[in-house]
C-alpha cells in the first residue's frame, strides 16, 4: 500500500483512495473558484511611490548607484557647509580696512564703500545717474528685441535701434574729439563730457559687450553671405578676414589695437582707446558669428533658393524674406553662445590696462588697506555678475529655440 | 583703401625711426624666461626666445587638451546619469564654469596657488612632493647612459601591443573567440620597460627635492603659473566638452540602447561599444574647435606672467618696437598650430566616420 504522493494524479485503487481523491477534488475546486466580487484596489507598495519610491528609483536603485549617491553626498557635505560658513555665517560685514576683518570667514566689509567702483569704475560720482538712466532705458530696448507681444512693438523696435546712440550720448555727453590738452572738446546740451578712460567696472563690460553684440550680428551676417558669394573678390576678402581673425587669440588683436592701429592711421589722428577695443572685440566675434550663420545657411535646402529665385525675388529680398529667417532660426544656439563668449571676453581689456570689474577686483586685492583679505570675495562678486547675465542668456536661447521650433517632435 | 593704409604705415614707420624686417630675431634678447623646455638665458637671441615661448604654449595646450578631454567625457556621461544627485552636481559645475570668464578663473587659481604656504612650511607628501607658493616640486628623473634601453623596451612594447590588439580583433571577427588584448597590451607597455629597468640595474635615478635651510634644493619645479593656467583651462574647456559629449550621446537614438540591452550587453559595454562609437561622429568636429579654442585661450597666460608665446612676444615687442613683425609671428604660429590640430582631428574624424555601404 502506498499513499498517493503526487498531487493532481490520483490513482483510484480501493475505497479509501476514492474518498481521498474526492476530498482533493473539492479542495481544488475551492481553490480555483473565481470570485464574484472584485478586490478593492490596493495602494502601490510604499517603496515604489512617493518620496521613498523616488529615492529608490533615482538614488539607490543598485549598489553602483548607491555608491555614486554616497560620493555625491560626501562632496556636498565637504563643500556646502564650509562654503556657507565662509561666505555668510563666519563672515565680517563691517569695518573700514582689511585689518578689521578678524573673523574666520569672508571679509565683506569693503562692499559698502567699494561697490560703486565695481559698478562704475572711475566714472565721476556726481554723474552716476547718467549710467543708471542708461541702464533703465536699456530694459525696454532689450525687451522689444526679445519679446514679441508687447504694446507699441512697432515704435519699440525703432527705439531699440536708436538706443545705442542715446546711451552713448548719456555716457559720454560729448563728441569723442579731443583738444590739445587731451580734454574732451565741448559738451552737448550742457552735459559734462566724460572721457571714456573714466569708464570702468561692470559698466565697462556692459558697454563693450553690448556694443559688440549689437554690431557683430549684422557684420557676421554680411561676412557669412560674403563667404558664400559668387563674386571671387568678395569671397576671398570674407574668407581671409574670417580665417585670419579666427586663427589668432583675441589678446593679440587687442595688442594690435593698442600698438599697431596707430601705424595704419594718418599722423596726428588718434582713436579713442575704448573705441579701438570695441572695434577689435566686434571684429573678433563677427568672424565667429559668420561661421555660425554660415552653418545655418548651409542647412537651408537648395529648393528654398531656387523657389525664391523662381518667384523673381532679387538677391537681397530672397535673403531677407526667405533664407535668413530660416537660417538664423537654426543658428540661434550658436549665435547666443557667441554673444556669451563675447561678453565674457570683455574681461580681456584688463590686459591692456583698462579697469573693468576684474580690474577693479585686482585693484582692491592689491590695495594696502585690504591686501590679502579680499582675494576670494572680490572674485566671487565679479563671477556672480557674469554668471547671472550669461546664464540668463543661455536659458533665454533654450526658450527661444523651443518657441521657434515649428516641427514638434 | 589698401594703398591709403600702406602709405600711412610707411610714413609712420619712418616717423618713429623703426626699421622693418625680421633681422631683429638674431639680436640678443637680454631678458630671462623662468619656464623653459630648452636651454635659454638672456644671452640668447629673440628668435630663440620665441621658440621657448612657443614651446611653453604647446606644453600648456597639450596638458590642457588631455585633461579637458578626460574631464569633459566624464562630466558629460555623469550628467546623463540616472542618479539625480550626481547629475545635478555635475550640472552645477558645468553651468558655473561655462558662464564665468576664463580670465577670472585663471587669475583666481593663480591667487589661490600663491596663497599656499611659503617654501619653509611646504605641504609635503612623503617628503618627496612639495607644494608651496613657488609651485609644485617633484622628483626629477636623472637618466644614465643605459636608460636608452628602457626607451627601446617601451617602443617595442607599444608596437607589440598594437600588433596584439590587431591580431585579437582579426581573430574575434573570424572565430568569435575573445582575447583580453587591452589588458595584455597594458601589461606589456608597463611591464616590459619596468623589467628592463631592473635588468639594466636601475639606470634611472630620481633627484628628490631636499628641504634645505631656506629653500628646497634639487628636483623639478612646476611653476604656480603653469598649474593655475592648466587647472583653469582644463576645467573651463572640460565644461564645454561635457556639453558636446552630452549632446553627442543624446543624438544616438534610444533604440540603440534598448537593442543593446535586448542583446544582453551590460551598461558599460553598451556605452563603450554601441553608444560612444556612434556619438563620436557628432562629437569630434565641435571637439576640434574646442581644442583650438583652448590653444588660443592659453594666451591669457600673459595676465598671470606665464611666459607663453604672447607673453614673450610682448616683452620682445616692448624692447625692440617691431610691432608689425611680432604680431605677424603670433599670427603665423597660432595659425600653424590651429592647422596642425585641425589636420590631426580631421584624420581622426575620417577614421571614425560612418562607412556607408
Amino acid at each position: 500500500m502506498t499513499t498517493s504522493g503526487s498531487k493532481g494524479s490520483p490513482e483510484p485503487s480501493g475505497s479509501v483512495k476514492k474518498s481521498e481523491a474526492a476530498a482533493k477534488a473539492s479542495a481544488e475546486r475551492a481553490f480555483f473558484r473565481s470570485r464574484a466580487d472584485m478586490l478593492p484596489g490596493r495602494p502601490a507598495p510604499v517603496t515604489t511611490i512617493g518620496v521613498l519610491g523616488w529615492l529608490r528609483a533615482n538614488l539607490f536603485s543598485d549598489w553602483k548607484n548607491t555608491l555614486l549617491t554616497l560620493v555625491g553626498l560626501l562632496v556636498l557635505w565637504r563643500v556646502v557647509p564650509p562654503l556657507l560658513g565662509w561666505a555668510i555665517f563666519n563672515a565680517d560685514f563691517s569695518g573700514t580696512t582689511g585689518a578689521e576683518c578678524t573673523a574666520a570667514g569672508a571679509c565683506w566689509a569693503w562692499l559698502d564703500q567699494r561697490i560703486n567702483q565695481f559698478l562704475y569704475g572711475f566714472y565721476p560720482a556726481d554723474s552716476y545717474w547718467r549710467v543708471n538712466v542708461a541702464m533703465v532705458l536699456l530694459i525696454p530696448a532689450v525687451a522689444y528685441v526679445l519679446f514679441d507681444k508687447l504694446p507699441y512693438a512697432r515704435y519699440g523696435r525703432w527705439y531699440s535701434l536708436a538706443y545705442p546712440v542715446i546711451a552713448a550720448f548719456l555716457l559720454v555727453g560729448a563728441l569723442p574729439v579731443y583738444d590739445a590738452q587731451g580734454e574732451l572738446a565741448g559738451s552737448l546740451f550742457g552735459f559734462r563730457g566724460i572721457p571714456t578712460d573714466r569708464f570702468g567696472g561692470f559698466m565697462l563690460n556692459l558697454v563693450a559687450g553690448l556694443a559688440g553684440i549689437v554690431l557683430s550680428l549684422p557684420i557676421g551676417i554680411m561676412l557669412a553671405l560674403g563667404r558664400r558669394s559668387k563674386l571671387p573678390a568678395v569671397r576671398f576678402a570674407a574668407v581671409g578676414f574670417i580665417e585670419v581673425i579666427r586663427g589668432v587669440p583675441l589678446i593679440t588683436l587687442l595688442f594690435v589695437a593698442i600698438i599697431i592701429l596707430e601705424l595704419f592711421l594718418p599722423a596726428g589722428f588718434s582713436l579713442d582707446q575704448l573705441i579701438r577695443v570695441m572695434v577689435m572685440i566686434t571684429a573678433f566675434s563677427s568672424a565667429y558669428m559668420a561661421e555660425v550663420i554660415r552653418g545655418g545657411l548651409q542647412a537651408i535646402p537648395n529648393g528654398q533658393f531656387e523657389a525664391a529665385q523662381a518667384m523673381g525675388l532679387s538677391y537681397w529680398k530672397m535673403m531677407r524674406l526667405v533664407i535668413l529667417p530660416q537660417a538664423l532660426k537654426i543658428a540661434i544656439p550658436g549665435i547666443v553662445n557667441t554673444f556669451i563668449g563675447l561678453f565674457k571676453d570683455t574681461t580681456l581689456v584688463v590686459t591692456i590696462g583698462l579697469f573693468d570689474i576684474l580690474g577693479q577686483a585686482r585693484l582692491l586685492q592689491t590695495n594696502p588697506d585690504w591686501i590679502g583679505e579680499v582675494d576670494h570675495e572680490t572674485f566671487l562678486l565679479a563671477a556672480l555678475f557674469f554668471f547671472v547675465i550669461c546664464f540668463s542668456m543661455s536659458r533665454y536661447s533654450i526658450n527661444l529655440e523651443r518657441r521657434l521650433d515649428t516641427t514638434r517632435r | 583703401m589698401i594703398a591709403f593704409i600702406v602709405s600711412n604705415t610707411v610714413a609712420n614707420l619712418q616717423r618713429y625711426g623703426l626699421s622693418s624686417g625680421y633681422g631683429f630675431l638674431f639680436n640678443t634678447s637680454a631678458f630671462d624666461i623662468n619656464q623653459r623646455l630648452i636651454a635659454y638665458d638672456s644671452t640668447h637671441t629673440y628668435g630663440r626666445a620665441f621658440i621657448v615661448g612657443g614651446l611653453n604654449t604647446v606644453l600648456v595646450a597639450a596638458l590642457g587638451i588631455v585633461t579637458a578631454t578626460i574631464i569633459g567625457f566624464l562630466a558629460g556621461i555623469l550628467r546623463l546619469s540616472k542618479n539625480f544627485l550626481v547629475s545635478r552636481l555635475v550640472t552645477v559645475y558645468v553651468e558655473f564654469t561655462r558662464n564665468v570668464p576664463l580670465l577670472l578663473q585663471i587669475i583666481f587659481w593663480w591667487v589661490i596657488l600663491l596663497a599656499l604656504p611659503r617654501v619653509r612650511n611646504s605641504i609635503s607628501v612623503a617628503d618627496t612632493f612639495y607644494l608651496n607658493n613657488r609651485g609644485v616640486q617633484l622628483p626629477a628623473p636623472v637618466f644614465a647612459q643605459a636608460a636608452i634601453g628602457i626607451l627601446v623596451a617601451l617602443i617595442v612594447a607599444v608596437v607589440a601591443a598594437v600588433l596584439l590588439v590587431r591580431w585579437a580583433r582579426a581573430r574575434q571577427e573570424r572565430t568569435g573567440e575573445k582575447f583580453p588584448a587591452g589588458w595584455t597590451g597594458l601589461a606589456l607597455i608597463v611591464g616590459l620597460p619596468l623589467a628592463m629597468y631592473f635588468i639594466l640595474g636601475r639606470p634611472v635615478t630620481f633627484d628628490v627635492p631636499v628641504m634645505g635651510r631656506f629653500n628646497l634644493q634639487g628636483g623639478f619645479t612646476v611653476t604656480p603659473e603653469l598649474v593655475a593656467l592648466w587647472i583653469a583651462l582644463a576645467t573651463y574647456t572640460g565644461a564645454f566638452i561635457s556639453e558636446i559629449v552630452r549632446a553627442g550621446i543624446l543624438s544616438v537614438g534610444r533604440g540603440q540602447t534598448e537593442a543593446a540591452g535586448a542583446l544582453g550587453l551590460p551598461p558599460w559595454l553598451t556605452m563603450r561599444k554601441v553608444i560612444l562609437p556612434q556619438a563620436l561622429r557628432a562629437i569630434v568636429p565641435p571637439l576640434t574647435s574646442q581644442y583650438l579654442n583652448l590653444t588660443k585661450n592659453s594666451s591669457l597666460a600673459v595676465a598671470i606672467g606665464y611666459q607663453d608665446l604672447v607673453s614673450v612676444g610682448n616683452t620682445i615687442l616692448n624692447q625692440s618696437g617691431q610691432a608689425l613683425e611680432v604680431i605677424s609671428i603670433f599670427m603665423i604660429i597660432y595659425l600653424s598650430l590651429s592647422l596642425l590640430t585641425s589636420a590631426l582631428m580631421n584624420w581622426y574624424n575620417r577614421r571614425i566616420a560612418l562607412v556607408e555601404r
